[in-house]
This record gives C-alpha cells, structure tokens and sequence, in this order.
C-alpha cells in the first residue's frame, strides 16, 4: 500500500512540475487537495482504518499530502517570480533620458561679499549699521568736516538734487557710507563697533568706476583706541577676507578731512603671471582702503566728548573687493543684469558664508 | 604735481638715491604715482658727426650720409632731413635702437636700393618735441660718441605725485623739499629771496576794493624787456613736468608756480587802461580768458580789472586782453593772495580748472607775496633785461599765525607710537613749525600749513615723518566668550528672502537706483530727479523696484535668453523714505518644450503670485492669514494683478501681469509676470523660541471631494474660506484641485472642485458624523452662491 502512495506522489510531483502557470497550479492543487480532491479523498479513508494500518498508510498518506502541497506553493512562487520578471522586463525605459531637476539661481557677488563682511566683522564685534542713500549736505559733508567749497568736495563727484524751498544745502545721493558713522555717532552712545555697507553714488564713469557702486564703512569708538586697533582689524579682517595669513599691510599718510591722522592702506601683492596674489612675497603694493583715527572736531560735532572718546573709522569698495578675491576685471558689469554673467559670478544660495564653513565660496 | 630729480636738488641737499627718495616721498604722504627716467629711454642716442652728404642716386630729396658715430668705420646712412649736411654734429640711432617717437625698432635696411645703417633723429622722433622740420642740429663742441641725453640734460628723472588736497605747500617743488629733509633725506635749501632795487616808483595804480575776495595785490612794474624765449634749462624743466613753453615771461611764472607754489600774472603794460583793480564782477561782465573762452562772471566773483573792464578771473585764469606778447616791452607783474572758498566757489561756477585755482582754493602761503614778487622780477630781469619799479601794494595778507596747544603724550594715545619729545620737536621744527616745549607745548603753524589747526593735526605731522610703518598692530579688545549676532532683524530678513529666491532658480540682481524719465514715467514716476545726471537714463530716483529689472529682461531676452527670472533687493525712493522692496520680474519661458510636460509656456499672474508668496514666507510674514485684492498698480494689468493685504491696510506684495501698455513703453514683449514684496510692511516674526508639545493625530485622516458651479464674480478663494470654516473641528485644510470653465459650464459660472481633508480625533467617524459635515460644507458654500454639481 504504501509503495502505491510513493508511486502516487511521484506521479504528482512530476505533473505539478510540468505545469507552466499559476492557474496550472491551481487546478492541480484543486484536483490533489479541494474539497473533493483526490488526495483529501484518501484521507477521508483514514478513519476507517484500523491503528496499524493507520500507523503505516496514514503517516504516507500524510506524508504524500505535504509533499504535494509544498511543491505546489513552490511551483507557484516560481512561476510568480518568472511572471514578476517578464513583467518587470517589458517595464524597462530608457534610462538615459534627461530630466529636469529644476534651476538654482545665483545671489550676487556683492551681496555675497557683503556676508562675507558680516560675517567677518561680527566676530570682531562690529554690527551692521545703515542709512539713506538721499543724504543730506550736513551729514554727508558738513559733519564729515567737509565745509562748503573744501576743495575735498570737488574730489566727490557729488549727484545733487535740486534745491528745495526751505533747504539750506541741496540734497543728494551720499558719495560714502561715512554719513552713516555720523547717524551712528548722533543717535547711539559709545562704545561703538559698526560696518556699514550699502550703495554709494559718483558721477563717474570707466572701466573702474561706474555712477553707483558699493563701499563698507568700519567705526570703532571707544576709550583708548589708537591707530594701532585700526592697523590690527584691517590686518585681520584682510586676512580673514582673503583667507590667507601671509598678509603684509602698508599704512601711507594720506588726507580725509573727516580723520586725523588719515592714512591709505596698501596690501603687498604679486602680479607675477598676469595673476593677483596677496602675499608678503610680493615686490608691489595695491591700494584697498583709506582709513584714519576720527577727526576730533567730527566726534564733537556728532555731540560727543573728544576727551573722552576717539576712535578709527575706514572705507573700502565692496565691489573692488569683490574683484580682487574672485576675478572680474569690469566694474560696469556688475549692474548691467547680464543672466551669463550671474550664471558665471553668481553664487550658490546655499554657500552661506559662516565662520565655520570659512567665508569664502 | 610733476618735478623732476634735479629741479628737486636744487632744494634739497641730498646724497639720497632716486629710488630712496621715491620711497620716502610715498612714506610721507606725498605719494609717487610714476617716476619716469628718460635716461633710459634715450640711452641708445649717441652724438655723431656727419663727415660727408652726398646726393641719392634714385631721389631728389635724399640724401647719402657717412656719419662718425665714434666708434668704428663711419656709417653709411641715408636721410631725408633738408638740414643734413657735411661737418653738422647731430643725434644718431644706432640699428637696434627703438625710437620711441616712431614706435619703430631699427634694422639695417636698404632706401631706394642704398644700405643705410641706423638714423639720424629730429626732435620729435625722441619725443623731446614736435619739432621734426630737420635732424637734431647741435653745436660744433658736441662730443662725439658720448650719450646725447647726459650731454644734453635730458637725462633728468620725472617724479609725479598725488598731491591730497591739504597740501598746496607741495604743489611746489621748495615744499616737497621741505618735507624730505624732515624725514631726514638730506638738508632744505633753505632758498633767501634776494632783493631787486627798485629803479623807479610804480607808475601804475593798485588798489583792491574787494578785500573779502582779494585781501591783498602787489604789483611791480618792469621796464625795457625783450620777451623772447625762454632759456633751454627753464623749457627742460617745464617741458619734463607737462608744460608747454610759450615765452620767457609766461614761462617764469609758470616756473615759480611749480617751483614755490606761488602763482604770479604778468600784464602788458601798454594793454592796461587805468589802475589794476580788484573788485567783484558786475553781473552780466565776461572775461575773454586765456584758454581762449568767454566766461560770464556773477557779481560773487572776484576779478581783477582797469577802466576798460575786468580782464582777469581772479586767482583762476588771466585774460586774452592784456596778456604779454613777443612785442611787449613794459610789463606789471601781479601777485595777490585771494580767498580760497572765493576760488573755489567761482572755479565750481564756471567749472573752470587751472593750476592757479588749484593753489589758491587750497591757500596759497599769504606769508610768501613779497618773496613770489622779487623772485619773479629777479627771473625777468635776467631772462629778458629791464629795470624795475618798486612794489605797490595793496591790502594785507591775513598772516597772523595760528598756535596750538599740544601735549605731546597725544602723539602715543592717537597713533599708538611713542616717539620721544625731542625727535617730535625736531620733526616739527623741520617742517616749519616754531616749538615752545613748555608744558602745554605751543606749537606756532607755519602759513604755509593752512591745514593745520589741533592737536590732531600735529600728531599727524610726527606721525608721517617718523613714519607710519612704526605703528605696532594692537588687537581690539575682545568681549567674552561666542562672539554675539550683530545682525538686525531687517538684515536677517533681506538675507533670508535673498537666498530664498535664489534657490528657487531666480538670479539676483543689482540694477541702478536712477531710471530714465521715460522708465520712471512708466513706473509711477520718480519723487528725486538729479539735478546734474550724468546721462539722460540715470536721471530718476525709482519709485518701484521693477523699472531697471524690465530693462535687464528685455536686454537679456534681446541677447536670446530663453527664460529670464529675476530679483533685486532695492529700495523705493519715495516722498517720505526709502524702502526696502523686493523686486521680481520673470519674463519669457516658465517651462521649455519638453518630452514629459509637452509644449513650452510663459508666465503669469500666478507666477509671480507664487514668488511673491514665498518671498513673504521667507520673510516670516504671516502667508496664511493674507487676503488678496484684486487690482494694483497702475503698471499692471488691472483684471490680472492682485495685492497680499495684511488686514484691511497693510500691503505686504503686489503681483500680475504688466500692463500692455507698460511693456509697450518699455519695449519688452511677450507676458512679463511682476511682483513687489515690501519688506517695510512684513511685521517683525514673534521670537518663540520653544515650540508646544508634539501630539499627532492618532487616526489617519479623511478626504471628501466637491464640485460646485460657482458665480464667476465670486473670489475664488471666499468659497475655500468658507468651506474651511464650515466645521472648524474636523476640517484641517481645503485644496482647490480643479477650476474651469466652458463646456458643460452655464454661462457666468465656473466649476471649482475642491478637496477638503477630515481628522477625526479619538474615534473614527460614523457614516452619520460624516453627512453632517458633507452638509456643512454645501450648506457654507450655498452661502456664497455656490450650488453642488
């Protein structure tokens, strides 16, 4: 008996092989094991066997049943799978093809230049102070100890609006950011740390001057302050901006009607190869800055005590700074909205200058 | 200011070198832009003999030389000069020389089939003149073989420096001098003015009746000159700072100028009518100058005149009317001191530059007339004869001298350098100054030095002598601990907005803050409109944003830019401020033709909707509570723009289409999307710092759909209110998904399909709870006219 039950589970093992899809499967799993199946007919019969013959043909009736209920499940998890496979073959594209992955715009040098500064001052404690660009004769002038008709002024360049009734003095388009030392000095108390940057304007025009451009203004005042603290901050802020620490600062005695000693600043430098580096190896020197302890007579007349208060002040060209780390060669184009050039000195919205990721992109 | 090395030396005893003497100059504050030695340019010149002229076989006005250069066999050179000829001394150019007046190398060569060998050179090829009518003919003692340019003085550096305008004392070559001995290069000569005798009394009249404009005028008459040229080392000198020489009595004051700061006139004598007057002008008067212009004066300026009428732009520029000649033979020198902010005031009006007003705006040394006026006729009686008169004068030159009380600890405090007492006296007697060292140190200004008037000032005289580079770097001292943020909260905003939109694929840009009238008019116009622009398209301050960002669109697209998305953070100058505005342009393509999104597309009002919200949103404005207006202004569309209020008041943002007739004024085509976000009006974000507890739903949530035909003349965005607000409990967020209208809508009516998401709280909710809220939703959306599809 049992060698027949052997026989027989052969014989459907080797048909549940040969079946060729999952409905194959099924109706054989239906015609072995459904309800009235052939298999699940034999074990009806077990009841009615003695135990002996239920110890013996029973445990292969049992047997051949797992048996074929195993191959069946595995028949059909391999044809599913072959299925699965065909399907997933007939699914393929073409990977190659180009998707768009949307479009980062740029953020301007300048205003890139001008968290760099941020970002850079505010370590050395400076906040960021600013103005209007309409200013007013006294601030602009005046209270830069720059009275009417010094020959300073003719040195600016100055926009005027026309005069107004009730004006003493025109108004025009501030040639510095150093009006801002003035509102910071008259509505604030010492100590002072502020940068200001923004827009200035000259009626000017070149290759290197354009009517509006940018400039940072630095104000320290404070008790004991002396040329020293200036030499030391632009030293470290140039390092800091260029990232490198082989820097060598000249200080030149130079003439601002608003400092007292003034001096211009140069940085020594190399145009070995026709390329610009900063470096105390360098047999030139280029101008970045002017810069000077503030004129006592402005410090009075921003209302404050010159006994008790002096400091430093200094102006730079965001700009040029901006063409000296990173390359461009013509002013003009910073504010003419060519796309190529954005695409090309823009920079990442993301690269935002921080201390730890260093300042520069 | 140009000076050359000799003309220096002629002030300054010195051993210095050329290079430490540039090098010092910079370090005291007079700073070198160029120093240009001829001597190397005009090495290769040498001196050379023409030992024989022969006629050219082939050319009538050519001429075969053999020249004895000096060294080896005579050469064979042909010239075209009229002037060659046999026995002359001459300049030669050897081949291989560079002529710098050419700009030619020269290489043997042959002219009409004759060899010549180098050249012999005219003035004008050695750039000396513009003299090129012969070959440089020079005298029979000439040594042959010998470098032309040490023989003939040419030879001579020409240092060029940036004078700031503190320093008129430095726009001559004595005070350059002055300065150098300070810092030690050597000894000041210290130039005595000998005294002229005077012949005769001043026949002419001087009075000035402008005391205010004109404190004083001297005046000193020469008879009996003869005004030719001016000697060959007086025309070297000027010629090698830039001036062109024109006669010898023009020449000495243009020398004095340059040589002591000391600007002088000299009238012809026979041209003057009456009395030399200083005076202001009458209105209307005008002055024939001598750079051959007419000025009309305004009586605020001084002149200097004689009965016929002012000839003369006081301190400024002289007159064509009574200027000398070759045919002058009595002249009037003048020297006056004239107010600088009087100069500088009329030099501005008439926009008139010269080397005169240049020192006299600045104050020309009110201690130095008498010294300017005998130096001067010394000059003309030696360069051109004569016999002087003596000195009329009139006024008195302001010469009270300023004294300031100085602690010489200042010079540590301010600059940071101790220099000791004593060298800060010498510093300061050097540079003219008398020092009385008891303490408060009274320190007596030179008149030269107009600029200095404080302690400051003194500081700065030690300081740029001893020298800056002695200025120890000081850190500043530094707070304790992280360094604090410095940046304000308007900053923070302009920041974040700024690399908001430009990681959603706009370029930043920075435009001019000036506009065109035209562009301006298209814009709302403009509250500042420059009264001296420098050309008629930056003329108007903006009053929106957007104006110079079209003009970059169109300029852009007119290049082939396919898609332009742009943004600048400007400012509107308006009537009461300026303010901070994004400005957000979007022109041509939003989308290219592409093989997953089909045909290309423009932009739209939506569009720029979409960047003005998260412009907002970047900014912290509060973006769900805005409510939009229909409607902005006059530059857009007006059925196809729109306003983000804040309350009833407050506009955050404008956004649409331009108006047709806006691009038309711009000249920019195509349907150019727009937007203004003023920063100004987003209220400062309220710090919270700590947020509430997370608690997440605990059951997923439910979505409900809805079609409704709704009253074309209803908001949109009222019936999404409405819905939303039907079961505020249940109801988290409505989404509008789909909106048309036409085919299978009735006339007047638009389709909105919305989708509305349901979050049951602790229990699932029951068939029942959920057509309740289903009613609530229609019920609210009835309200507004609205009827279920």
């Amino acid at each position: 008996m049992t060698a027949d039950i052997d026989q027989q589970t052969a014989d459907w093992l080797a048909r549940i092989a040969a079946a060729d899809s999952p409905s194959d499967v099924e109706a054989l799993r239906v015609e072995a094991l459904g309800k009235s199946g052939a298999i699940t007919a034999q074990l009806k019969t077990l009841g009615k066997m003695s135990p002996e013959e239920r110890q013996t043909t029973g445990a292969a009736l049992n047997r051949m049943r797992q048996e074929v209920q195993a191959a069946l499940t595995s028949r059909k998890e391999a044809l599913e799978a072959a299925e699965l496979d065909r399907k997933l073959t007939e699914e393929a594209v073409d990977v190659s093809l180009p998707v768009d992955h949307g479009r980062t715009g740029s953020v301007h040098p300048v205003s890139q230049v001008m968290d760099e500064l941020a970002e850079i001052f505010a370590d050395l404690g400076f906040a960021v102070a600013t103005g209007p660009e309409i200013e007013d004769d006294w601030h602009n002038f005046t209270a830069l100890n720059i009275p009417e008709h010094h020959p300073a002024r003719t040195m600016h360049d100055t926009f005027w609006f026309p005069k107004e009734e009730g004006e003493d003095a025109p108004k025009l388009l501030r040639t510095h950011t150093s009006p801002v030392q003035i509102r910071t000095m008259t509505d604030g108390e010492p100590p002072i740390r502020i940068i200001a940057p923004g827009r200035v304007y000259r009626s000017d025009s070149d290759a290197t001057h354009t009517p509006m451009f940018h400039q940072v203004e630095g104000l320290v005042i404070d008790r004991g302050i002396h040329m020293g603290h200036l030499k030391w901050t632009l030293e470290t802020f140039v390092k800091a901006f260029f990232e490198t620490d082989d820097v060598e600062l000249r200080l030149r005695p130079s003439y601002f009607p608003f400092t007292e000693p003034s001096a211009e600043v140069d940085v020594r430098c190399s145009f070995a190869g026709g390329k610009l580096t900063i470096t105390s190896d360098g047999d030139d020197w280029m101008e970045i800055l002017g810069s000077g302890m503030v004129n006592r007579r402005v410090i009075e007349m921003c209302g404050l005590d010159p006994s008790v208060w002096q400091g430093f002040a200094f102006g730079v060209g965001i700009d040029r700074l901006a063409m000296l780390k990173y390359g461009m060669t013509d002013l003009r184009q910073f504010f003419e909205g060519d796309l190529r050039w954005s695409g090309h000195y823009g920079f990442s919205p993301f690269a935002v200058p921080t201390l730890s990721q260093g300042v520069g992109a | 200011m140009k000076f050359t090395l000799s003309w220096l030396k002629d002030h300054l005893e010195t051993e210095a070198s050329l290079d430490e003497i540039v090098r010092t100059l910079t370090a005291v504050g007079l700073e070198v832009e160029s120093v240009d030695d001829p001597a190397a340019r005009l090495a290769p010149f040498t001196i050379a003999e023409v030992v024989s002229a022969e006629a050219h076989p082939d050319a009538d006005k050519l001429r075969v030389l053999r020249v004895e250069t000096g060294s080896g066999e005579p050469l064979q050179v042909v010239c075209g000069a009229p002037n060659a000829r046999a026995g002359m001394k001459g300049v030669f150019a050897a081949e291989g020389s560079y002529v710098p007046g050419t700009g030619i190398t020269l290489k043997p060569t042959k002219i009409r089939g004759v060899a010549s060998n180098g050249m012999m050179v005219s003035e004008r090829e050695l750039e000396l003149s513009e003299d090129h009518d012969g070959i440089i003919d020079l005298p029979d003692d000439a040594p042959v073989g010998t470098s032309y340019a040490s023989w003939a003085g040419l030879d001579d550096p020409v240092i060029e420096i940036g004078i700031t305008p503190n320093r008129q004392d430095c726009l001559g070559v004595h005070g350059i001098a002055r300065d150098l001995a300070a810092a030690g290069l050597g000894t000041l000569k210290e130039g005595t003015v000998e005294l002229v005798p005077a012949a005769f009394p001043s026949p002419v009249e001087i009075r000035t009746e402008d005391e205010e404009g004109c404190p004083a005028l001297y005046g000193r008459v020469v008879r009996g000159v003869k005004n030719g040229s001016s000697p060959a080392w007086m025309q070297r000198r000027l010629r090698a700072v830039g001036l062109r020489p024109i006669d010898a009595l023009v020449d000495i004051t243009n020398y004095l100028m340059l040589d002591r700061a000391r600007p002088l006139h000299v009238y012809d004598l026979a041209k003057l009518d009456g009395p030399l007057v200083a005076r202001k002008a009458k209105a209307g008067e005008t002055v024939e100058a001598l750079n051959e212009k007419t000025y009309e004066l305004a009586p605020s300026m001084t002149v200097l005149a004689d009965d016929a009428g002012a000839h003369d732009i006081g301190g400024i520029m002289g007159g064509e009317r009574t200027g000398v000649s070759a045919d002058t033979t009595d002249v009037l020198i003048e020297c006056a001191y004239f107010d600088p902010v009087s100069v500088a005031r009329t030099g501005q009006a008439l926009s008139l530059y010269s080397d005169a007003r240049a020192r006299f705006e600045r104050g020309v040394d009110p201690g130095f007339l008498e010294g300017g006026i005998e130096l001067a006729t010394r000059l003309v009686l030696d360069l051109c004869g004569g016999e002087a008169s003596d000195i009329a004068r009139a006024g008195t030159p302001p010469t009270e001298k300023k004294i300031v009380s100085y602690d010489p600890a200042l010079c540590a405090s301010l600059s940071g350098v101790d220099v000791d007492e004593a060298e800060q006296a010498r510093i300061l007697s050097e540079l003219g100054f008398d020092v009385d060292r008891a303490f408060p140190w009274s320190v007596t200004v030179p008149l030269w030095r107009r600029d200095v008037d404080g302690a400051a000032d003194i500081v700065e005289e030690v300081i740029r002598i001893h020298g800056l580079h002695t200025v120890p770097s000081t850190p500043l001292p530094r707070g304790e601990g992280v360094a604090a943020p410095t940046a304000t909260p308007a900053q923070t905003m302009e920041r974040r907005v700024r690399r908001a939109l430009a990681a959603r694929g706009l370029d930043e840009m920075i435009t001019w803050s000036f506009v065109s009238d035209a562009e301006a008019e298209a814009f709302g116009g403009t509250s500042f409109r420059l009264a001296n622009p420098i050309s008629a398209d930056l003329v108007a301050m903006k009053r929106s944003a957007l104006p110079s960002l079209v003009s970059a669109a169109r300029t852009n697209l007119d290049r082939g830019a396919r898609t332009v998305r742009v943004f600048e953070l400007a400012r509107r100058y308006l009537d009461d401020g300026e303010r901070p505005t994004v400005g957000i342009l979007l022109a041509g393509l939003s989308r290219e033709k592409d093989w997953r999104t089909g045909n290309e597309a423009g932009f739209d009002i939506f569009d720029a909707k979409a960047e003005a919200l998260a412009a907002l949103a970047a900014a912290g404005a509060p973006t769900d509570n805005l409510q939009v207006q229909a409607g902005a202004s006059d530059w857009y569309h007006p059925g196809r723009s729109g306003r983000l209020m804040l309350g009833p008041k407050t506009c955050l943002a404008e956004f649409g289409e331009l108006h047709p007739r806006t691009a038309r004024a711009m000249d920019v085509g195509g349907r150019v999307a727009a937007a203004e976000v003023f920063l100004d009006a987003v209220p400062a974000a309220k710090g919270k710092r700590a947020r509430p507890a997370f608690a997440p739903p605990a059951l997923q949530p439910v979505l409900r759909d809805f079609a409704f035909l709704l009253d074309q003349a209803v908001p949109t965005a009222d019936l999404v209110r409405a819905v939303a607000g039907a079961d505020k409990s249940a109801i988290t967020e409505v989404r509008l998904f789909d909106y048309f209208e036409g085919a299978g809508v009735p006339e007047g009516k638009v389709s909105v399909a919305i989708r509305v998401t349901l979050q049951p709280g602790d229990k699932s909710f029951t068939d029942e709870e959920l057509s309740a809220i289903s009613a609530k939703v229609v019920a609210a959306a009835e309200k507004r006219g609205a009827t279920l599809r």
